[in-house]
């Protein structure tokens, strides 16, 4: 499919501390509750020192198979292995895993000292050691001195390091974080996400997060796993995620898409074309779509890979063969403006009438060009710029 | 958000007077003049005179009456230990079941709650007598315990004595766990049903047991729902008069029972009068005491 | 949908040849055997008396013994007994008047300590609570002393007048309960309901009735319930307040007991234990009802 074509993303970033074995593998895993399908038959491998995330709407099963692998919930069907041994008969309390709660779960009735040394207490760490581990551990969350103080009289941010702080000093092999940031406001959540990835690369733990929210898990993870109803529905880096998604659904939920509806009509080694009814000249692709001919297909066009150029009333589209090398041309309307600040979005109305986003960057302080309602416009977009879908 | 009763004065009056009239001229008067009556002296068959004096609660100490004082608190204390044994891991079951089991195992515990009390120990005296059916069911193990120890050739157990369980202080004890039993359960699933699960999960996730992550953290945050269930069901097992009156024998009695004594036979009000209040400042130093565990649990939230 | 899914050695895949019973996860103690037994123990220690006593309630022998055979004879005899009846219908009286009176005194305590800040506050608040956790006896005592002496109900008064104190005295542990129900209920009401209406030009009284007691009546509902099974259920207060000639159904069966026990009291007991459960049955599916409305 379309991974034949070498992505204008950036490389990925270097993750030397990531090794080839699977830490955790999931093997069919089904959970039914009741009747309802939560999570369908999911087999996936993560590989030991990555930070992996499950991305996901929320109801999408992605917190169901964090819990599975934590031990709170058992599996319907299929096999969970850490470390290549089935964890199927280990209760939560004996599985080598450790989680930071989307409440965080600070024991309110505990001083953050005892918070974090719970852990050790139960697993009949000596005294002596316990202190030193907890000392070290509040330190690494930049919590320092804090141990002496009771949750309450710590912030939101504080108290999910304790619960971060709590989990790694049991020096697990995997960490579980539910939807780590989705409790903090945006200034911090900024903060933490960056924390985050410098935590892990410095204990060097497997993290796996869960996560609503796309930004976050594109920002953070080294991989992810995009989870649509139960089902896995993509699994790759961030980068492949957003310019090769494999299904409208994955395209649609990360990031923002146009999406339309056309036939493949032509497909070759290095080229193809789909027509769709929404855009009046068929889309040129400098790639193979590895369709049947003649089948449906989608085409998803990114906002940002949308070129926009002032159009004179009466203007006819440039041939295919005037236009700039792979170029797809497609005439419009500007019908609303939203000004962000440091970009502005625009809805276009095609001749179809069907309406398309795109927006620009705000590069000078004052717009070179001043779209303006009901303006006519060009749009314009590389040939290699839009994925095709198959489903 | 309230407002002060100054600024509708009219509406306040409607409103407040109609409920705090009741209560004055229906509970507060006859609850002085009991107070009053206890400072008092019977000159007649059917006149007392108010001379203040404090012979009644002198007589109430002595050893006769503390040790029917003593009694009571013993056995509304082991009431109460009963039932938050038998309570706690029931309270645990509802406040974990799935919804749909969760409403009907509510409504099971509930229902005998709302079940006139006179009945159900009436209904108790039929299964604990001697003719009854817990008899019953040990003499039939008996028999079969005999018959097989008779098959593989010991010595038959003999003939199965019945048990009494009724009319002593044993009895007394099951019938108040019977009868409070609802009282413990509902304070404490509604504790264990407010809880973050994730605290408990928390607890186990990093590597306590179900004993310890009980023991450990949800017995302490469950502590103002476990003083309460303690404090409803202590409360009206140290007054209980019913059951100790129908189940009990003649060295059963409790608190409530001398009380009605001096009232309904003796004809010694103001000794009465005094006992009554002295059970009432028990109740109330129950009270203070839970007021105190739940003070302390929300300082250290 | 293209799935990541490997594929699988069918060896690996579980749940082939039958689908095994999943084990409970880690919180699910309700599914744990050990619990089951309690719950189930419990539940056996909490009904069994209750069932043995309806069962024998329709058996033909006398003794509560034996099974002999089915018969309704108990409750015709019990139908019969004039002086068991009029305590059964004294009892339905006392507990209807009783929670008619209680749910306007309850309501208006509730309002009245919600709504205003006064003087004393703290102090009528902390007498509300009394005849809740006073001891029965001491309420009972208190109530035959005070109509003895203070306030003496007068005496041949017509049906139903002569249950008056019998009916004051429940009302006054009554209404407490209902006070504190609807108190709870009220605390979830939201001002700018009140404020929207009156943004919208109801007045004062209109207010009050269109916003404020729709939503008390959940809290209306369930102190009403709790007020009629108070009265209906109490012995030790009317045992009290009781003349001769104002017999309730729970004294009537207390004076049986002392005599001799016939399953005619079986019989009169059942049909009260079914008088309560409908009560709340009818009682608990309003308030459902109202919750779904609500919702919806």
């Amino acid at each position: 499919m379309s991974e034949a074509v070498v992505s204008n993303a950036p490389a990925p970033k270097p993750t030397p501390h990531v090794k080839d074995n699977a830490i955790i593998r999931f093997e069919g895993v089904t959970k039914r509750f009741d009747r309802v399908m939560a999570v369908d038959n999911v087999t996936l491998d993560i590989r030991e020192g990555e930070f992996f995330a499950l991305l996901g709407p929320s109801g999408c099963g992605k917190t169901t198979l964090l819990r599975m692998l934590a031990g709170f919930e058992t599996p319907t069907e299929g096999r969970i292995l850490i470390d290549g041994k089935d964890v199927a008969d280990l209760p939560p309390n004996k599985r080598p895993v450790n989680m930071v709660f989307q409440s965080y779960a600070v024991f309110p009735h505990m001083k953050v000292a005892d918070n974090v040394g719970y852990g050790l207490k139960m697993d009949r760490v000596p005294g002596e050691e316990i202190k030193t581990r907890v000392a070290e551990a509040l330190e690494l969350v930049k919590l320092g001195g804090y141990g002496d103080r009771m949750p309450d009289q710590l912030s939101g941010g504080q108290r999910q390091r304790v619960a971060l702080a709590r989990a790694l000093v049991k020096r697990p092999r995997v960490l579980l974080l539910d939807e780590p940031l989705s409790a903090l406001d945006a200034k911090l959540r900024d903060q933490m996400r960056s924390e985050l990835t410098s935590l892990q690369e410095k204990v060097g733990i497997t993290f796996i997060m869960v996560t609503h929210d796309q930004d976050e898990a594109l920002a953070i993870a080294t991989r992810c796993a995009v989870m649509n109803r139960g089902v896995l529905a993509q699994v790759a880096t961030p980068a492949d995620l957003y310019e090769f998604p494999n299904s409208r659904f994955v395209a649609d939920f990360v990031g923002s898409v146009n999406l339309f509806e056309g036939v493949l009509e032509r497909d070759e080694q290095n080229e193809a074309q789909v027509r769709c009814p929404e855009i009046s000249s068929p889309v040129y692709l400098d790639h193979g779509v590895t369709g049947a001919r003649g089948s449906t297909v989608w085409v998803a066009l990114r906002p940002e890979k949308i070129e926009m150029h002032k159009r004179k009333n009466g203007e006819t589209a440039p041939k295919m063969e005037d236009a700039p090398a792979g170029a797809n041309v497609a005439a419009g309307i500007v019908r609303d403006i939203v000004y962000l600040g440091s970009e502005t979005n625009y809805e276009i109305e095609l001749e179809s009438g069907r309406r398309i986003k795109t927006f620009r960057s705000n590069l000078t302080r004052y717009d070179q060009e001043d779209f303006t309602w009901d303006e006519p416009v060009w749009l314009a977009w590389h040939a290699c710029s839009p994925a095709v879908l198959l489903s | 958000m309230e407002q002060t009763w100054r600024q509708a004065k009219a509406a306040f009056a409607a409103i407040a007077i109609p409920p705090l009239a009741w209560l004055l001229l229906f509970f507060i008067v006859p609850m002085t003049v009991i107070w009053a009556y206890s400072f008092g002296e019977n000159t007649g068959p059917t006149t007392i005179d108010f001379t203040g004096t404090f012979a009644n609660y002198m007589r109430a100490v002595e050893p006769l009456y503390l040790e029917i004082f003593g009694k009571s608190l013993v056995v509304a204390g082991l009431t109460t230990v009963l039932c938050l044994i038998v309570g706690f891991p029931v309270a645990l079951a509802i406040a974990f079941a799935s919804p749909r089991m969760k409403s009907w195992l509510l409504l099971l515990i509930m229902l005998p709650f709302w079940t006139n009390l006179l009945i159900r120990t009436y209904a108790l005296i039929a299964v604990l007598r001697e003719q009854g059916y817990v008899n019953f069911t040990l003499e039939w193990l008996w028999n079969n315990a005999s018959g097989l120890m008779t098959f593989v050739g010991l010595q038959p157990l003999g003939e199965y004595e019945p048990l009494t369980l009724l009319y002593n202080n044993s009895a007394v004890i099951i019938g108040l766990v019977y009868v409070h039993l609802p009282f413990m359960v509902l304070p404490l699933y509604s504790a264990l049903d407010r809880m973050d699960r994730s605290l408990m999960e928390a607890s186990l996730d990093l590597g306590a047991g179900h004993m310890r992550t009980i023991l450990l953290v949800v017995v302490p945050l469950a502590a103002p729902g476990i003083a309460s269930g303690v404090l409803i069901t202590f409360i009206p097992a140290l007054g209980a008069y019913l059951t100790p009156d129908l189940l009990g024998g003649t060295d059963s009695q409790m608190i409530a029972n001398v009380i009605e004594r001096q009232f309904k036979r003796a004809n010694d009000w103001p000794f009465g009068a005094a006992l009554s209040f002295l059970l009432m400042y028990l109740t109330f130093a129950a009270i203070a005491m839970q007021a105190l565990v739940q003070r302390r649990s929300e300082r250290r939230r | 949908m293209a799935k990541n899914a490997l594929p699988i050695p069918s060896a690996l895949r579980p749940g082939r040849g039958g689908v095994r019973k999943e084990r409970p996860g880690p919180l699910e103690y309700t599914r744990r055997w050990p619990l089951r037994l309690i719950v189930a123990a419990t539940l056996l220690f909490l009904y069994l008396p209750l069932i043995t006593m309806m069962v024998f309630s329709f058996n033909t022998s006398r003794r509560n013994v034996v099974w002999q055979g089915f018969t309704t004879d108990w409750y015709v005899k019990a139908a019969n007994n004039a002086s068991l009846m009029e305590a059964f219908v004294n009892s339905l009286t006392i507990a209807f008047f009783c929670t008619i009176i209680s749910v306007v005194l309850g309501a208006l305590a509730a309002v009245m300590l919600w709504r205003f800040r006064f003087p004393g506050k703290t102090a009528v608040e902390g007498s509300m609570a009394l005849p809740i956790v006073v001891p029965e006896i001491c309420l009972g005592v208190a109530m035959l002393v005070f109509f003895a002496r203070v306030m003496p109900w007068p005496m041949g008064l017509p049906w139903p007048l002569n249950l008056g104190a019998i009916t004051i005295a429940h009302v006054s542990f009554a209404f407490p309960f209902v006070a504190t129900v609807v108190r709870a209920r009220l605390a979830s009401f939201n001002r700018e309901l009140e404020e929207a209406a009156k943004d919208l030009g109801a007045s004062e009284w209109r207010t009050f009735w269109d916003v404020l007691v729709p939503h008390m009546q959940p809290g209306l509902i369930a102190g009403a319930l709790l007020a009629f099974t108070l009265s209906l259920d109490d012995f030790v207060i009317t045992f009290f307040t009781a003349g001769p000639d104002t017999i309730t159904f729970p004294v009537k069966v207390y004076s049986m007991l002392r005599f001799s026990v016939t399953p005619e009291v079986n019989a009169a007991s059942t049909v009260l234990i079914l008088v309560t459960v409908v009560l709340t049955a009818v009682g608990l599916h309003i308030q459902n009802r109202n919750a779904d409305n609500r919702k919806a």
